[in-house]
């Protein structure tokens, strides 16, 4: 494995495992916050078991969401440093900003965990509140950080120079809104049905029903929500990326050649070579509705684009497809449980609607991994998009392949560690909480 | 504003090296503790540190944060040149943040707490040892922009006998720290002695680190003597420690607990000072007499202005809130059997 190639995998490595973590860690608290509220509304001791239970989890996860971030936070020097030589002081706004909002989240969690029974019972309520919006905040930053390098802002780029900065126009730049609120939404959509999953899993096995009724319902409703938004908001980021990155959305689509009135093209394998999609389904016009809202719009195509600056079409637009698969399965099961709650009580009770959700579980996390995908191979070859080639950002330090190797097992390890210790708490579940 | 954010770059240091220092010694000790004894020295950490030790932690992300957006070309070449310590140490801190959680939150207590208990020991040690050894190398002039084999570029830049001494000094000042903090939080007489005695066998590894390092120094033609004793600032601050340390002994021995905190403290701050305070604000020497300094290698000014805007800003949030952590939990402790599991 070459050096380069090893530096890529390290960080999506790396990205990609935290990315699990930092989710959990933004939304599980809303849910814990909506089970404590209720525990301390009607006295019903199932949601008083039911905060403590996620509780600690999130724990554990956010343990091995706070390491693996400040690993991320060496790694972008220790991967690319002539990257972050440069990038640094644009689009360090966020990351500052960031590190207020880690505190302030690590602080309101050491009250949460450890301060049962030790404080005002709403002042106790509230630190759990705020782990959740100082989470939130701390997602929103550091995704503007990310959006800064696809879409470069505050600062002029003359003569290989990076001039007049202004780190706030960095921050707020052109990518920033659809990046943030997708992604929150995101958030809520992958935490709602993976938890929900489990629930839903336990309760078709006849454990602890009552507990797992509660916690289901609870991650179901805000996992639904979410996901019937989050194709609107992906609409939002589609005509966004067409505008300001192209490339990206050439390759999303697989689309090789500009035209008026483009297709859109379902499924498929694209060919680079011969600039061909095979075995797809095509949608007349529908390409040129989704990127500019109208029917008859011209959609660039990759023609348009140097074949140096191309990003591989391949996996982009297999991430793309996975994702919106994803996303439109589960914004149907929303809808079904929606309507069950609604009008059809009965369904709720029945094992297929729980089957569904169980099976979901994986689901959101990996529309996430997709997403990212998408975003991050899609601005391929470019770090800092049309700026800074990530070739050209990468550590001169030979051997990186040994430390991706290192990365892989420990983070592989880690991960199997967190699965097992979860396994057990929800073992456990019985034997704590039933009386 | 350029002052204002290199003050929070020290602070940054110093409270990590503070408060995370303690974190770090609490396992350092259970390194360094007989068998039988080892379930009191952790329930007594517990009850320390929980609530408050993934707050002590985020220091480190403020002066990394602080580095990479202020001092971009300082960040830069210490991740090239000291790669493969920093890796190291990352990994310690991987290996320490979730053995010291998920030991506590298993919800089986089996042969696992023996493995959790054995990773996060080691790491505890291993971890301050490469920090140690990454500040070392950042002022010994060994980082060498010119090498051009991976020896001279890669490993020489942080293995030597300066910078290993730094490490192990560097874990003392940690050991140290923990005992005398968790001092503090023992309630009854016999514990109370056993950290004592721990206090005192890590003070006096760090007095012999302490020479082992300026021994490593002459060795490899390091002026550090210079630094630490040819000024007044630094022999004020070496003697006030000295004069601290007997005091606190004493103390100590009379049984007097209140002030052992703030003195030990004291003491690690004065080491701090002077190490720094003669070559500010040059805060890495590059082989061959070149240097990076903080005032010439900082950011735009524009990003300096943001930068300790948004630090400030953060203190206004971050301080009070953080005060109001370690004082609840002082007051109200909280009960090792009913948290943990
Ligand atoms: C639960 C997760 C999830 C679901 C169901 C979807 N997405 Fe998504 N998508 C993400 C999770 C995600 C993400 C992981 O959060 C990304 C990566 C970067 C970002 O901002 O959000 C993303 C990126 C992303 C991008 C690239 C944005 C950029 O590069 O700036 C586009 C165009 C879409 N999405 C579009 C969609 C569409 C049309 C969906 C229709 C169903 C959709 N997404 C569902
Ligand atoms: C957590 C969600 C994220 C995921 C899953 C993710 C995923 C990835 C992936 C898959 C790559 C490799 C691209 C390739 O090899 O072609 C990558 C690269 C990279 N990402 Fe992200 N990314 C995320 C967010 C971010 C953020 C927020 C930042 C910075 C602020 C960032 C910075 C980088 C950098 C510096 C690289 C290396 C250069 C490159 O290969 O483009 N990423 N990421
Ligand atoms: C889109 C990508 C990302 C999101 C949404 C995200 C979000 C979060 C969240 C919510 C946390 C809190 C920990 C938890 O609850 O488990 C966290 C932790 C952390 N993240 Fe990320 N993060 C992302 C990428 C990154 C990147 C690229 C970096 C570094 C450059 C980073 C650095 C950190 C650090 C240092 C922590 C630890 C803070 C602590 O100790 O609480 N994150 N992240």
């Amino acid at each position: 494995m070459n050096d380069f190639i090893a530096a890529r995998s390290q960080m999506a490595l790396s990205l990609g495992f935290h990315i699990i973590f930092s989710c959990i860690g933004m939304v599980m608290p809303f849910f814990m916050a909506v089970a404590h509220y209720y525990w301390l509304k009607t006295d019903q001791l199932v949601y008083k078991n039911v905060t403590k239970a996620w509780s600690k989890g999130v724990a554990i996860f956010f343990a091995t969401g706070a390491v693996s971030g400040t690993v991320l936070s060496f790694e972008l020097g220790l991967l690319w440093p002539e990257f972050m030589k440069h990038a640094g002081p644009i689009f360090g706004m966020p990351f500052s900003l960031e590190g207020t909002a880690f505190f302030i989240e690590a602080i309101a969690l050491g009250f949460f965990l450890y301060g049962w029974d030790k404080f005002n019972k709403w002042f106790h309520w509230f630190t759990g509140v705020i782990v959740g919006v100082s989470g939130l905040a701390s997602g929103i930053l550091v995704v503007a950080a990310n959006a800064w390098m696809n879409s470069p802002a505050g600062f002029d780029f003359i003569n290989g120079q990076y001039l007049n900065i202004d780190p706030i126009q960095a921050m707020f730049n052109k990518a920033w809104f659809s990046q943030a609120l997708h992604m929150t939404i995101a958030a809520f959509v992958s935490t709602g049905f993976a938890v929900a999953g489990v629930h839903a899993f336990m309760i078709l096995k006849g454990q602890n029903v009552l507990f797992h009724t509660k916690s289901f319902t609870i991650a179901a409703i805000f996992g639904c929500v979410a996901a019937i938004l989050q194709p609107l908001s992906g609409d939002i980021s589609a005509k966004d990326v067409a505008i300001r990155q192209p490339a990206k959305l050439a390759a999303m689509e697989a689309h090789f050649k500009t035209e008026k009135s483009a297709g859109l093209i379902l499924g498929g394998i694209p060919d680079e070579k011969s600039k061909r999609v095979d075995y797809a389904i095509k949608l007349p016009g529908f390409l040129s509705f989704l990127a500019h809202g109208d029917f008859e719009s011209e959609v660039t195509g990759l023609d348009r684009i140097p074949e140096e600056n191309h990003p591989p079409v391949g996996i982009v637009h297999y991430a793309f497809q996975i994702m919106v698969g994803a996303g439109m399965l589960m914004m149907a099961i929303s809808l079904l449980y929606f309507l069950a709650l609604w009008k059809k009580r009965s369904w709720l009770q029945s094992n297929w609607l729980l089957k569904m959700f169980a099976i979901a579980t994986p689901l959101g996390f990996i529309a996430v991994e997709a997403g990212w995908t998408v975003t991050e191979v899609g601005r391929q070859p470019w770090i800092i998009y049309g700026i800074m080639r990530t070739a050209d950002a990468v550590t001169p330090m030979p051997g990186i392949a040994y430390s991706f190797y290192l990365f892989t097992a420990v983070y592989v390890s880690l991960a199997f560690i967190v699965i097992f210790m979860l396994y057990r708490q929800i073992k456990m579940v019985g034997r704590l909480y039933d009386n | 504003m350029l002052y204002i954010v290199i003050a929070f770059l020290w602070a940054s240091i110093l409270f990590y090296l503070l408060l995370g220092g303690a974190d770090y010694g609490a396992g350092i000790i259970e390194l360094f503790t007989s068998r039988k004894n080892k379930e009191v020295t952790r329930k007594t950490l517990y009850t320390a540190i929980g609530p408050i030790w993934e707050a002590n932690h985020m220091w480190l992300i403020i002066a990394i944060v602080i580095l990479f957006v202020g001092f971009p070309v300082i960040y830069s070449t210490m991740s090239v040149y000291l790669h493969i310590p920093l890796t190291v140490m990352l990994l310690g801190i991987i290996a320490r943040g979730t053995a010291f959680t998920f030991r506590h939150y298993d919800a089986v207590v089996d042969d696992m707490q023996h493995i959790y208990n054995t990773i996060f020991a080691i790491s505890s040690f291993i971890t301050p040892l490469f920090l140690g050894i990454i500040a070392g190398s950042a002022v010994s002039g060994h980082i060498d922009t010119a090498a051009n084999t991976f020896l001279s570029a890669y490993i020489f830049s942080w293995l030597s006998w300066f910078s290993v001494a730094v490490g192990l000094f560097t874990v003392a000042i940690c050991g140290f720290l923990a005992s005398v903090y968790l001092i503090g939080e023992t309630d009854n007489d016999g514990d109370r002695l056993r950290f004592a005695h721990k206090a005192q066998f890590f003070n006096i590894a760090a007095v012999l680190c302490g020479i082992l390092v300026f021994a490593a120094s002459f060795l490899e033609k390091i002026p550090l003597f210079e630094w630490v004793f040819g000024n007044w600032v630094g022999r004020i601050a070496i003697v006030s420690a000295t004069l601290s340390l007997v005091w606190m002994w004493n103390l100590l021995y009379q049984g007097k607990l209140a002030l052992l905190r703030p003195l030990a403290g004291f003491q690690v701050t004065m080491i701090l000072l002077t190490t720094t305070y003669r070559h500010f604000p040059n805060i890495v020497i590059l082989k061959g007499g070149g240097y990076l300094s903080l005032m010439e290698h900082s950011g735009q000014e524009k990003t300096i202005e943001t930068l300790g805007m948004a630090l400030l800003l953060g203190s206004v949030f971050i301080l009070p809130a953080l005060f109001y952590l370690i004082y609840s939990f002082q007051k109200n402790p909280i009960d090792y059997r009913q948290e943990a599991h």
